[in-house]
């Protein structure tokens, strides 16, 4: 104990706490993978190939970076899937009627950023539970579809469109990728340099304590809500690009794959902790194992199993061995 | 055993009688704190002994001691002499010692009568519960206390009255002999009350021996056959009612040196800042108006439960009071949340530290920035040296002790704390400064120096509005004390009316209960 005078700002830089830290612990998981794919299969180290890997995750990844925003705030939003369904699904009706590409991005984005709104609303406007009115949104938003489409598919989109799912910014450098670096970097600005990322942080470790520090804990939620939204709308166009179809069954299940890719990336299920640069690596090491084991052959459903064990052992680990460190 | 003979020399108002249940001798730390120390007690058959004392005199440890809640440290339990231990509450209840709480957790969807026999029902065959002897056992003990309830009715469908009887129908289904009423009218209407009163006549007449826990006058002169008096956890006074008056009882309740270390203060009251008008709530508090001057420490007392708190965080934007005007500088402010509030210059320094005054995962830097935020960043974006220059002014300026700036709140002591919470409202430059209970469980020392900032603040202009039920805190540091009973406002008094005597008064309703 040290008289405040000379209290020093910290004990630790930044750089040795990162260095003992949950995306170290991952970056070694994310190179092992790597290494290991590139001796199970000759087909892996190929520039080209890598490339088609990264379609594994940038669309997940871009509606992962808002997730873990709003799972560090303490909230959740599992209708992200059905959002994409029912953006696809209106901007398929307008491709239908002869809307252009950018009416057609501009769409998408408003149907996103409406489906988050109703979600804020529901939750920070009424107080119910985050988890509970996305789970009814979740049904909600692709039941629409459902009924729009019935076993339909809207095809017959501009040809222009296609870029944003399938064009290339340079050589092996698809347009998505590029837009998934961006997107990670303007979120982790948010996260890690402004007032509002400070303010998630404060509401998802203690909301009350922040409400009584002057925080407007309801704007900030949602604005969270908004954003998850919005990327949802962005992953739609990306995947409407890259599919060329609209099914009412288009990215079903992603919700699940998105959360286990927040909680991967190190981001507490609880809320007040996690970084982007975990989110990114996790989205990586996600993508190397789907693409490595898909070289193997290895069957989609083997997959599943093989995300959900590495899911419970990279976050089992560190605590066992705490468990065994202590005796 | 010398104990034991010392309590009974003193027991002369009940001499030759046994006491059905006494206590000697009997200690009960927590780190940091002596609840109890040494304090004894005796019950009568058939006697009601009132036990009366300050908020945290120990009153509320002694019940959970009482009930096998909390285990003594040290001191004896006897029941009809013999000594006994409560080493759970089944053991208590086993003994015939059972608890009225002020507020008993019932099961709206259950029976009056499952909520009576709720974990010892009686059984029949295979352990199965026995319905019929269930109702018939409800049903007798119910009309024992003069209640006419079908025990078979779902208990949503009942009153509060009602329910308040099924709650002492509960307490009673355990055969008891003592039974402990912790200020069993602090929720009822008056002739709610009427009704508890003639209950606790009729458990008399049964001989149950009973501990009558209450912070009105009027009642514990109506109804209490003996009193005993604690004061920051020791005994201080026992005899028999007819032998005391209200004066002599208040004087026991906080009789102690007043003139603690006490910052000397100037008083420097300068211009008028804060004008509260005919605040209202619909269920706390109601036509609460007051002024606040530049420099001046406005202490507002009350017992726990008189709507103080209730109102300042009406004032700090939590709740929404159903009426009322704020205006600060002379200005009307519309305060609809705690931003609005902190703009307006009014900060609140709750009484929960933990979950209201700071983020504990967060280190000391960021709880104080969190709230000035804008003022450390540049169009939105965080400015790292700027937030420690600002936290390192208000930390020095605080004597905080800590290892680094970066260390987790939640690791600091209670004092500390408490600091880095006043640090970081004084960094927002507020004009007027509510601290809530602002030296409840911090040391000594850190209690000193808060009392000592708090002089500090005043002296450079700061209004304060100290909410304490500390009786030293208040008479030593007050300009003016509004006092408030039952969510209203029941007297102010000017630094020369100040005293122990007028605020117990006050917040018991005293001069007004006397006939």
């Amino acid at each position: 104990m040290t008289a405040s005078r000379g209290i020093p700002d910290r004990l630790r830089t930044p750089m040795e706490r990162n260095l003992k830290s949950w995306e170290s612990l991952l970056m070694l998981v994310a190179i092992g993978i790597f290494v290991a794919n590139s001796f199970a299969s000759p087909y892996f180290l190929n520039a080209w190939n890598l490339s088609d890997a990264t379609f594994n995750f940038t669309e997940k990844a871009m509606i992962a970076f808002a997730m873990a925003l709003l799972i560090i705030s303490g909230e959740i939003d599992l209708s992200v899937a059905a959002i994409i369904a029912l953006a696809s699904t209106a901007m398929g009706a307008a491709a239908q009627a002869g809307v252009g590409t950018e009416g057609l991005v501009l769409i998408g984005l408003s149907v996103g950023l409406l489906c988050g709104a109703f979600n804020g609303i529901l939750v920070t406007g009424l107080g119910l539970p985050s988890i509970v009115v996305t789970i009814g949104t979740m049904s909600l938003f692709r039941g629409i579809s459902f009924i729009i489409l019935g076993d339909q598919a809207y095809r017959g989109y501009p040809p222009d469109f296609a870029f944003f799912g399938q064009g290339y910014v340079w050589w092996v450098i698809s347009f998505e990728f590029v837009l998934f670096a961006i997107i990670a970097a303007i979120y982790a600005v948010l996260l890690h340099m402004t007032n509002f990322g400070r303010a998630v942080y404060a509401i998802g470790n203690n909301a009350t304590g922040a409400l009584f520090s002057g925080i407007r804990v309801g704007r900030v939620k949602f604005i969270l809500f908004l954003l998850t939204g919005l990327m949802s709308g962005v992953a739609a166009i990306c995947l409407t690009s890259r599919l060329g179809s609209t099914r009412p069954s288009i990215a079903f299940g992603w919700e699940l794959e998105i959360v286990t890719m927040v909680v991967l990336g190190g981001v507490n299920i609880l809320g007040g902790s996690g970084s982007i640069l975990g989110v990114v690596i996790a989205a990586f090491v996600m993508g190397l194992v789907t693409f490595g084991l898909g070289l193997l052959n290895v069957p989609g459903i083997v997959m599943s199993i093989v995300i959900g064990a590495l899911l419970i052992s990279v976050i089992a680990l560190p605590r066992l061995w705490s468990m065994w460190r202590a005796g | 055993m010398q104990l034991e003979l010392r309590a009974d020399v003193s027991t002369q108002t009940a001499s030759g009688v046994t006491p059905l249940l006494s206590l000697s001798g009997v200690t009960k730390t927590f780190p940091g704190v002596r609840a109890l120390s040494d304090v004894s007690l005796k019950l009568y058959p058939g006697k009601v002994t009132a036990l009366v004392g300050e908020n945290g005199a120990g009153k509320s440890t002694l019940v959970k001691v009482l009930t096998g809640i909390y285990q003594p440290d040290d001191g004896d339990i006897r029941i009809d002499g013999q000594p006994v231990r409560f080493p759970t509450p089944q053991s208590a209840e086993h003994a015939g010692v059972t608890a009225i709480h002020q507020e008993t957790v019932l099961f709206d969807e259950l029976s009056v009568a499952e909520n009576i026999f709720l974990g010892h029902a009686p059984t029949g065959r295979f352990g199965l519960i026995d319905s019929s002897a269930m109702m018939t056992r409800a049903r007798e003990i119910l009309s024992s206390i003069g209640g006419a309830i079908d025990p078979g009715t779902t208990l949503k469908e009942l009153g509060t009255a009602n329910k308040h009887l099924v709650a002492i129908a509960r307490a009673l289904s355990v055969d008891a002999r003592a039974v402990i009423m912790d200020e069993p009218t602090a929720a009822l209407s008056h002739a709610e009350i009427e009704e508890l009163y003639e209950l606790v006549e009729e458990l008399k007449r049964q001989g149950k021996a009973i501990l009558f826990i209450s912070h009105k006058f009027d009642e514990i002169f109506r109804i209490a056959d003996f009193y005993t008096v604690y004061r920051d956890g020791q005994m201080v006074g026992e005899g028999a009612m007819s032998e005391v008056s209200e004066p002599e009882l208040v004087k026991m309740m906080v009789g102690r040196d007043v003139s603690q270390i006490f910052p000397k203060r100037d008083h420097n009251i300068g211009a008028e800042i804060l004008v509260v008008d005919d605040y209202q709530h619909p269920t706390e508090f109601a036509d609460i108006g007051f002024t606040l001057r530049r420099g001046e420490i406005l202490g507002f007392y009350g017992l726990v439960g008189a709507g103080r708190s209730e109102f300042m965080q009406a004032l700090f934007g939590i709740t929404r009071p159903s009426g009322g005007t704020v205006k600060i500088d002379g200005a009307p402010v519309t305060i609809r949340s705690p931003a609005d509030a902190v703009a307006s210059g009014i900060v609140y320094v709750p009484e929960d530290r933990g979950r209201q005054g700071t983020i504990g995962a967060l280190p000391i830097f960021q709880n104080v920035t969190l709230p000035s935020l804008t003022r450390t960043s540049r169009k939105g974006f965080l400015k790292l040296a700027e937030e420690f220059k600002l936290a390192r002014a208000y930390a020095t300026r605080l004597d905080l002790r800590a290892a680094s700036l970066d260390t987790d709140v939640g690791n600091l002591s209670g004092g500390n704390q408490q600091k880095v919470v006043i640090a970081k409202w004084l960094a927002t430059q507020p004009k007027v400064i509510v601290l809530d209970e602002p030296t409840k469980g911090i040391d000594i020392g850190s209690k000193a120096a808060v009392h000592d900032f708090m002089a500090e603040l005043a002296a450079q202009g700061l209004a304060v509005i100290m909410v304490s039920s500390e009786i030293p805190e208040i008479v030593g540091m007050s300009d003016r004390v509004i006092v408030m009973r039952e969510g209203r406002i029941a007297a102010r008094l000017d630094r020369d009316d100040i005293t122990p005597e007028t605020l117990v008064g006050h917040a018991a309703g005293l001069g007004e209960t006397r006939r």
